[in-house]
Parts: structure tokens; C-alpha cells; sequence
């Protein structure tokens, strides 16, 4: 069986590296800190808008791209700050706020493109095959990082404060310091990949980074299940790929999302990563006896 | 004139809000869930009011056709998505009520069409002159409407035994039950009346606009999360003031702000900042 590598699987290839970066910097602060946000897709656009603008006006492509997560992480610390003051339900609120302002605000403004967004971004200078790679490259470092992150003291630090936030703190975890930390990292990576996207497509406009998109972002790490890197990588790829494999599928793609995300949680909360582990559990019983 | 043209425009619309706006909140109260889902209903009941008016011409029994049959479907929605995951933490029932939410969205539109559906014949259409203002009957019916459904509910809280092992429930489940109080009983109750009212405002905002499409839900929605949030979650009162404060302040926004945000911004910006100075919302109590 030959696999003809064409232009089509490159693109293919590239959206998904893009969609496991974004789901893992979400996982950053939803899964490791446990501070659940809807809005992820702002930071997402955040770093779109910026390394477009940046680009068009000829700065380099990475240099555009780093920059993007820069300001990404910049508003991201801003809206982590809300999470020092609010938690659980009122935090999520919040966030879809952050969600629907971001779309509110940009399309609004003329230097953004207003309603029609911004077009004709300039070339990423890789090639298809190169820029493909960059992405790839690019989620596998995510991935490993996480990964790191978790064995480290910080990592044990955002688990006590997931877990129970008053008690991290009485036993004199830096909880606001930490929370931010957690924003910070995980909006730079938010926003690295979304200078990627605008990169990749060459158009953006704000329906690309509204409340849909932050709940499909969310749904790759719920489903995946969440904190599990492992997870949520293969829920992004499955979540990308799905409706390209079955094009028919386009049109009840979101009624896929919705029922998949509403399954998930009403059978099994801990997502994918919670069903093969019971699915093991259950195997090595049989093998037992 | 404008000025005060724009407060009843603000008012209808926050009429809207606080109907759909008391349900949600009476399901935080009881149950601790955001429940999303409830714009679907929202829907749906827009949806069954036109279809019922287009098949007999009578918008009242469409009216409580939709309210019966929304509270039905919102008593459904408790037994087989909630009641199983009320033992998990809140983010699980809030993320599968947005599932469910975006697959009603999804269902509305495979069987309706995308472009939504009108009146054959549109109702209330009528123009009034009420202080020098024109104003639609369905405006002032709306208005009217709203303040009757809300005035009963809290009739029913207030005098009834249904209202006091309500109320007791919300307080204080543990003792409740103890007292003899079914709490499933109330839970379903309560269901059925916060969906009833979702319809209610479904029903009117299809007259007002005669139009109902599959997605009239999601903005309100959100909206809703917004309002209960700024009336301090579970709290009636404080939500029925959010409700028409967030409808008269975007009608003066979308004027005086509309170049810098667009309408459903403000809505946000204003939730955000409040509750930046005041977690607990506008006229939540501090929990200490």
C-alpha cells in the first residue's frame, strides 16, 4: 500500500499539529491547573491578529510568531488575574466573557479588518513540506514539555492547586502566583499556534476565534480527558480529522461535537484517558482469572 | 424623545432576559448547575409557538402549548443528563449542558431549515400610540406578559406548599428532606416552571421579531450566564433587576459605545468588571 504524500495530507498534517498545540496549552491551565476556561480561543486569535499584522507590515515569520505569543500571554495574564479573584462557575463565566469581548471588540475595529477580517497575509517562506514540519515539531515540543512540566515541582504545585486550592495554600503554595503562571504559559503557546493558523490559511476574521472555537478547543481536552497529554493528543487528531476523512460529515460535524462532548461527560468524566484505563482495568481482571 | 424611547426598548428587551434570565437562576439555586441547555429551550419554544399559531391560528394556545410542552422536555432534560452527574464536580454538568446545548442547535436546524421559520399571518403587529411613542402591541404585550408570568411565579413561591418546600429545598436540601419534603418532586417542578417561562419568551420573541432560527438561542444564552452572574447566582430578586439593567443599558450602548463594541460585548464588558469589584455579583451576599 503505497500513501501518496500530497499537497492535501500536508495541510491535513499541519491542522493537526496546530490542534494538538492549541488543546495542550489549554491543558496547561484547565487540565494541570484546574482553572477551567471558555475562552481559549481569544488568545488563540490574540496571536492570529498579531502575527498577521506583524508579517504584513514585514517583519519576519517567526519573529512574528513569537511576538504573537508574546501579546498572547500578555492578555492572557491579564485575564488570569480574574482567576485570582473568582473560581469554578464564576470563573467560566468570566472566561466566555473573555470569549465573546474578544469578537466584540476586534470586529469593531478598522485597523483589525473589522467584520471582514484581515486577508492576504504574506507566505510563511517554508514550503508546504517545512511549514508542515514546523507545526509538527512544534506540537511534539508542547507534548514533551507537558509532560516535563508535570514531573517537576511546579507541576505538583498546579496538581495541589487543581485538586483543593485552599489547602495548596495552607500549605504555602503561592496559589495566585502559580495560577498566573499557568495562564502565561498556556495563552504563549495559544498564541504561537494561532499565528501558525493565520499563517497556514492566509485569511482570519473574528468568527474564527469565537465561543464555538473555544468549546471545540475545550471539547479535544475534555474528551481526550482532562490533564491526560496522552489523551488529548489523540482527541485532537481524531476531532481534526474526522470531519475531513468524512466529508459528508461536515454538515452534523458540530451536532458531532455537541453529542460527543454531552456523552462524554454524562458517561464518562474522566474522557477518553478514564475509558481505557477502566478498559485495561477490566482486561487484566479477565486475564486474572 | 430618544432617550426615553430607548429605556422601553430596553425594557422589552430586558423583559426577554429576565424570562429566560429566573430559570436558569432557579436551576443554579436548587442544583449548583449553569445550565446552558436552557436557551434550547428557549428555542424550542419559539419554535413550537409559531409552528402552533401556522396550524391553528390561535397564539394563546400556542402559548401554552409551547409552555406545557417546553416544561415537558425541560423536566426530561433534568431526569436523563443531570440527576445521573449531580455527584461530580460543577464543570462537568456545565460542560455536558454545552454539548447538549450545541447538538439541540444542530437538531433545530436539520429540522427546520437554517433560514428559520415566520407566522403565516404575524400577530400583534399592531401599531400603538402610547406617551407620543409607537410602539408594536407585541412590545407592550411582552412587557405586560413578562411582568404577569414573573408576578405568579413569585405568587406560587410565596403562598403555595409547592412554593415553601421550594424555598426550603433551596436553603436547606438536608433539612427539607428531613421535614418530609420529596426534593426529586421539587426538582422536577422546578425544572418544569423554569422551562415553561424559557418558552414563554421563546414564544414572544418570535412574535416580536416573526422570526424564529436555529440559533436565536446562543446569544441569549450566554447572555443569561451573564445576567445570573450579575444578580448573584440563585438569587430571583437580583436577577430580575440584572435582566432589565443589562436590556436598557445596551439599548443606550449599542448608541454610545456602538463603534467601540458591538452589542453583545457590553453585555460582558459590564459582567466583567463587576465582577472584578464585586465576585459575589451586583447583589449577591458575600460568602465569608
Amino acid at each position: 500500500m503505497s500513501i501518496d504524500f500530497g499537497a492535501y495530507e500536508m495541510t491535513l498534517l499541519t491542522t493537526i499539529g496546530i490542534g494538538v498545540t492549541v488543546a495542550l496549552s489549554l491543558n496547561l491551565i484547565t487540565g494541570f491547573c484546574g482553572q477551567i476556561s471558555l475562552g481559549h480561543a481569544a488568545f488563540y486569535g490574540t496571536g492570529a491578529y498579531c502575527a498577521a499584522l506583524l508579517t504584513k507590515s514585514g517583519v519576519p515569520f517567526v519573529l512574528a510568531l513569537l511576538a504573537g505569543g508574546a501579546l498572547a500571554a500578555g492578555v492572557g495574564i491579564i485575564v488570569g488575574l480574574t482567576s485570582l479573584r473568582v473560581r469554578h462557575d464564576f470563573l467560566a463565566i468570566t472566561t466566555m466573557g473573555v470569549s465573546f469581548l474578544f469578537v466584540g471588540v476586534v470586529r469593531q475595529q478598522e485597523f483589525l479588518g473589522g467584520e471582514m477580517g484581515v486577508s492576504s497575509i504574506p507566505d510563511h517562506g517554508f514550503g508546504k513540506l517545512g511549514f508542515m514540519l514546523f507545526a509538527l515539531a512544534i506540537a511534539l515540543a508542547v507534548a514533551v514539555f507537558s509532560i516535563y512540566l508535570k514531573r517537576t515541582w511546579m507541576g505538583y504545585a498546579f496538581d495541589s492547586i487543581a485538586d483543593d486550592e485552599d489547602t495548596a495554600r495552607t500549605v504555602g503554595i503561592d496559589v495566585g502566583q502559580y495560577k498566573l503562571t499557568a495562564f502565561a504559559l498556556g495563552t504563549a503557546i495559544a498564541g504561537i499556534a494561532g499565528g501558525l493558523y493565520a499563517h497556514q490559511v492566509r485569511f482570519i476574521s473574528p468568527d474564527s476565534f469565537g465561543f464555538i472555537e473555544s468549546i471545540t478547543i475545550l471539547s479535544m481536552v475534555v474528551i481526550g480527558g482532562i490533564g491526560s497529554v496522552g489523551g488529548i493528543i489523540v482527541a485532537a487528531v481524531v476531532l481534526t480529522m474526522l470531519p475531513q476523512w468524512f466529508q459528508f460529515i461536515e454538515d452534523y460535524k458540530l451536532l458531532l461535537y455537541g453529542g460527543l462532548l454531552f456523552a462524554m461527560m454524562r458517561f464518562s468524566p474522566g474522557g477518553l484517558a478514564a475509558l481505557t484505563n477502566k478498559l485495561l482495568k477490566r482486561f487484566a481482571a479477565r486475564a486474572r482469572t | 424623545m430618544l432617550i426615553f424611547e430607548l429605556f422601553v426598548q430596553g425594557l422589552v428587551q430586558g423583559s426577554i432576559y429576565a424570562l429566560i434570565a429566573v430559570g436558569l437562576t432557579l436551576v443554579y439555586g436548587l442544583l449548583r448547575i449553569l445550565h446552558v441547555a436552557h436557551a434550547g429551550l428557549f428555542t424550542l419554544g419559539g419554535y413550537c409557538g409559531v409552528l402552533i399559531t401556522n396550524e391553528t391560528g390561535s397564539l394563546t394556545l400556542a402559548l401554552l402549548g409551547a409552555m406545557m410542552l417546553v416544561g415537558i422536555v425541560g423536566m426530561g432534560i433534568y431526569k436523563l443528563c443531570y440527576q445521573p452527574i449531580l455527584s461530580h464536580p460543577p464543570f462537568v454538568a456545565l460542560i455536558a449542558s454545552i454539548g447538549l446545548f450545541i447538538a439541540m442547535e444542530e437538531l433545530y436546524r436539520l429540522a427546520f431549515g437554517p433560514y428559520g421559520i415566520s407566522f403565516n399571518q404575524p400577530p400583534l403587529q399592531t401599531s400603538v400610540n402610547f406617551l407620543g411613542m409607537h410602539l408594536k402591541l407585541a412590545e407592550i404585550i411582552t412587557m405586560l406578559g413578562a411582568a404577569l408570568l414573573i408576578g405568579a411565579l413569585a405568587l406560587l413561591s410565596a403562598r403555595t406548599r409547592i412554593g415553601v418546600a421550594w424555598r426550603a429545598t433551596v436553603t436547606m436540601p438536608e433539612i427539607a428532606e428531613s421535614f418530609g419534603i420529596n426534593i426529586e418532586q421539587v426538582r422536577y417542578i422546578n425544572f418544569f416552571v423554569g422551562s415553561a417561562l424559557a418558552a414563554a419568551a421563546g414564544v414572544m420573541v418570535a412574535v416580536l421579531n416573526n422570526l424564529v432560527e436555529p440559533t436565536m438561542g446562543s446569544v441569549p444564552s450566554y447572555k443569561a450566564l451573564a445576567i445570573i452572574v450579575l444578580g448573584g447566582l440563585g438569587d430571583v430578586r437580583g436577577t430580575l433587576i440584572a435582566a432589565l439593567a443589562l436590556g436598557v443599558i445596551e439599548a443606550y450602548g449599542t448608541i454610545y459605545l456602538g463603534h467601540l463594541l458591538d452589542r453583545d460585548a457590553i453585555a460582558f464588558a459590564f459582567l466583567i468588571i463587576v465582577l472584578m469589584i464585586r465576585p459575589q455579583g451586583l447583589f449577591g451576599r458575600a460568602i465569608s
